[in-house]
């Protein structure tokens, strides 16, 4: 298989236990999860246990050092090998919910809550997108106003992964006046009083992975757990989007990946007219074409990941990378079905649920337009 | 407590590129294969670990030496056990071809003359060869005790003592061995209680698992620092001569995959004897 070219040794490594983790714990039970609409919350200590949890985070937070190109390697292979798309962004959601705290936290606020969530034993969610609107992230309307030594919080967020059983989560809310001025990052405690899961949302994809609907009523939250500086949060969340989207575009390639190996399988075996599938040149030929496009969303997004560790993070190139992943995703899915036939749309087959996966992904972290608004705002066109 | 932990690289029967036989039938080709340690290597790995740490600090309090024979990039293997958590590894440079069970046995003595381990565990075969035969003629040429199919092992107050639990067809054998020894294990050896070594709390228990510990990140990185010794038989002073050579190697024949499905249990007896012969 294609692999990434900035892979050593050690990613290899990496890959094969990822791949022993995701075959014996999630595949036997990657269609069960999907459908029941959710994962046990034991894998995540799992996870922990198998020293999957913590790729990509210091050491000296509880992690197991590496970084972004780790996480993309392991990410793959618990695609790749588990097939439950569902429950790796479920197990995941803490590659979103975490970096502002390891980034810009107190040492306190990294003992509380991200040494527990890298042992498995918390759950922890990104809350930014509200029913009002989530591209415009200036707007955030959930308030926190200050009294004491608390902020009061009111609000509501929505379609926030893992938002059901999380234990705490990594909230944008508005300190100060309009605009992206005005916003600061908050970590509110899900035993806070007023804080409610107002209702677990049906998505058309992702399905083992909960989302969330998220009400705060006078939650009374202690000013510790303010992140970094008061009104200093939108530069964190732009930043943090630069990472998530890059890991985004790498589940995509996974997940086409996984779709491609597929159909594959399904073309050596499947007869009509007398003949396997991939003995038409014309199912040879799709095969190509999926495969050429997934090999260059890969490339895409292994120089944006390079470029990202060697510092260059520029934001215009890894929205490039997302659209381009996500929109050959979209494509490698929908060939993936065509190809199974009638069988690609049934649900006990996997290529059915990787189209609706999919689907997510030139909307979640930021929708396909948004990707090009950036581009021609970071370069000025 | 030092142990010898014997491992071989053996084609990973999950990859796509399968097995092949060499067109004159007289080897099995490795080109294009992707390698992983030989399970029942894994699982020894496990309990050697187990032997030498303690399970609930995950401190270490022993040293485990992984030994491998092949050519060069078999030191990928090592590096994976590495990562697992052993300490360090040995490289005896040799052709897999040109090996059997007894030249392996002889090169692993000539190793343990020189490392002097309190114990040799290592798995009862590999999934390649399933010769079964390495483990016990080892212990034979050092004149060790051995203990083939260990699922459990306790070690007893003087740490050189260990009472081992034996998986037969017959039934589970109980005894006790004082090392240095040879030690060969299955795959109850895996289970959360299975290993007690007097410094990992008596009631701690191991994960349930299939295969030996995950290697983390952590690990992984550690092991690119640990050290791979590269030697060769001579080097060691072992001279061992091949004794078994194959002839030919073929390749099972396909199945037909066909399935035949039956009403009754009469008509399974009368098909399993006229059809498919087997009584
Ligand atoms: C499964 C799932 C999981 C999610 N998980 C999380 C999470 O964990 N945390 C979190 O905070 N959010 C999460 N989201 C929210 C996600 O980030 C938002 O859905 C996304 O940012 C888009 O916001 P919106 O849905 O409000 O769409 P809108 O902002 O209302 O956009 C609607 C349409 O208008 C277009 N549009 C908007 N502005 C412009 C413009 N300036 N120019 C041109 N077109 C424009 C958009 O591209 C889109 O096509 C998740 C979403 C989904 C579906």
């Amino acid at each position: 298989m294609a692999t990434y070219l900035f892979e050593t040794e050690e990613h290899k490594t990496l890959r094969a236990q990822a791949r022993k983790f995701a075959a014996a714990e999630v595949l036997p039970h990657a269609h069960t999860w999907e459908e029941a609409g959710i994962f046990p919350r034991e894998l995540y200590r799992t996870m922990a246990e198998a020293g999957l949890l913590g790729i990509g985070y210091p050491e000296d937070c509880g992690g197991q050092g590496g970084d972004l190109s780790h996480v993309l390697v392991a990410a793959e292979e618990l695609v790749l090998a588990g097939k439950s798309v569902g429950t790796c962004v479920g197990l995941g959601s803490h590659g979103i919910a975490l970096p502002p705290i390891v980034k810009f936290g107190t040492k306190a606020q990294k003992e509380r809550y991200v040494k527990p969530v890298l042992r498995g034993e918390l759950v922890s969610a990104l809350g930014i997108t509200e029913a009002g609107g989530g591209s415009d992230v200036a707007a955030v309307r959930t308030r926190a106003v200050r009294d004491g030594d608390h902020y009061v919080v009111n609000g509501s967020k929505t379609f926030i992964t893992s938002g059901t059983r999380a234990d705490f989560v990594t909230t944008a809310v508005r300190t100060g006046g309009e605009g992206h001025g005005g916003i600061s990052l908050l970590v509110i405690d899900a035993n806070t009083p007023g804080f409610r899961v107002a209702k677990k949302l049906d998505k058309m994809g992702w399905w083992a992975s909960d989302t969330a609907e998220l009400a705060f009523e006078d939650c009374r939250v202690p000013k510790e757990n303010l992140i970094g500086a008061e009104n200093a949060g939108f530069l964190m969340i732009m930043m943090n989007f630069v990472s998530e989207r890059l890991m985004l575009a790498g589940q995509c390639v996974a997940i086409a990946e996984l779709a491609l190996r597929e159909t594959i399988a399904y073309a050596r075996e499947r007869e009509a007219f007398g003949k396997t599938l991939n003995g038409f040149q014309v199912t040879r030929h799709k095969l190509a074409e999926m495969e050429t496009r997934i090999a260059a969303a890969r490339a895409l997004t292994h120089e944006s990941v390079t470029r990202f560790l060697a510092g260059d993070g520029d934001p215009a190139l890894a929205a490039m990378a997302k659209n381009t992943a996500t929109d050959m995703c979209s494509y490698v899915c929908d060939q993936a079905v065509q190809l199974h036939g009638g069988y690609g749309y049934m649900r006990e087959y996997p290529v059915e649920r990787l189209y609706r996966d999919a689907r997510l992904y030139p909307l979640g972290g930021g929708t396909r337009e948004i990707m090009n608004e950036i581009i021609a705002k970071t370069r000025r066109y | 407590m030092k142990i010898l932990v014997p491992i071989k690289r053996v084609a990973d029967p999950d990859n796509a590129n399968k097995v092949k036989v060499s067109g004159d039938g007289t080897q099995v080709t490795s080109e294009g294969l992707e390698w992983k340690m030989n399970p029942f290597d894994e699982w020894s790995l496990e309990a050697a670990l187990r032997l030498t740490e303690d399970g609930a600090k995950k401190t270490r309090t022993g040293e485990v030496v992984l030994v491998t024979i092949g050519p060069k990039d078999a030191a990928q293997t090592v590096r994976t056990g590495l990562s697992m958590g052993a300490e360090r590894g040995i490289l005896v440079e040799a052709n897999d071809q040109e090996l059997d069970s007894n030249m392996v046995a002889q090169i692993l003595k000539a190793i343990v003359d020189k490392e002097k381990p309190d114990l040799v565990v290592m798995g009862k075969q590999t999934v390649d060869g399933d010769s079964n035969v390495a483990g016990t003629v080892l212990a034979e040429l050092l004149g060790w005790p051995l203990a083939n199919y260990a699922m459990s092992l306790a070690t007893d107050d003087d740490g050189k003592t260990l009472t081992v639990k034996r998986e037969l067809d017959t039934g589970v054998s109980t005894i006790k061995v004082t090392g240095p020894a040879v030690i060969t294990t299955s795959d109850r050896i895996l289970k959360p209680e299975s290993v007690k070594n007097g410094v990992t709390p008596a009631d701690f228990k191991y994960p349930e698992a299939e295969g030996g510990r995950y290697a983390s990140l952590k690990g992984i990185m550690a092991a690119k620092k640990k050290p791979i010794d590269e030697v060769t038989a001579a080097s060691l002073g072992a001279t061992p001569q091949k004794t078994l050579s194959y002839l030919k190697f073929e390749l099972p024949a396909a199945r037909s995959g066909q399935t035949t499905f039956v009403e009754s249990v009469e008509e399974l007896v009368q098909k399993l004897k006229s059809d498919a012969k087997v009584l």
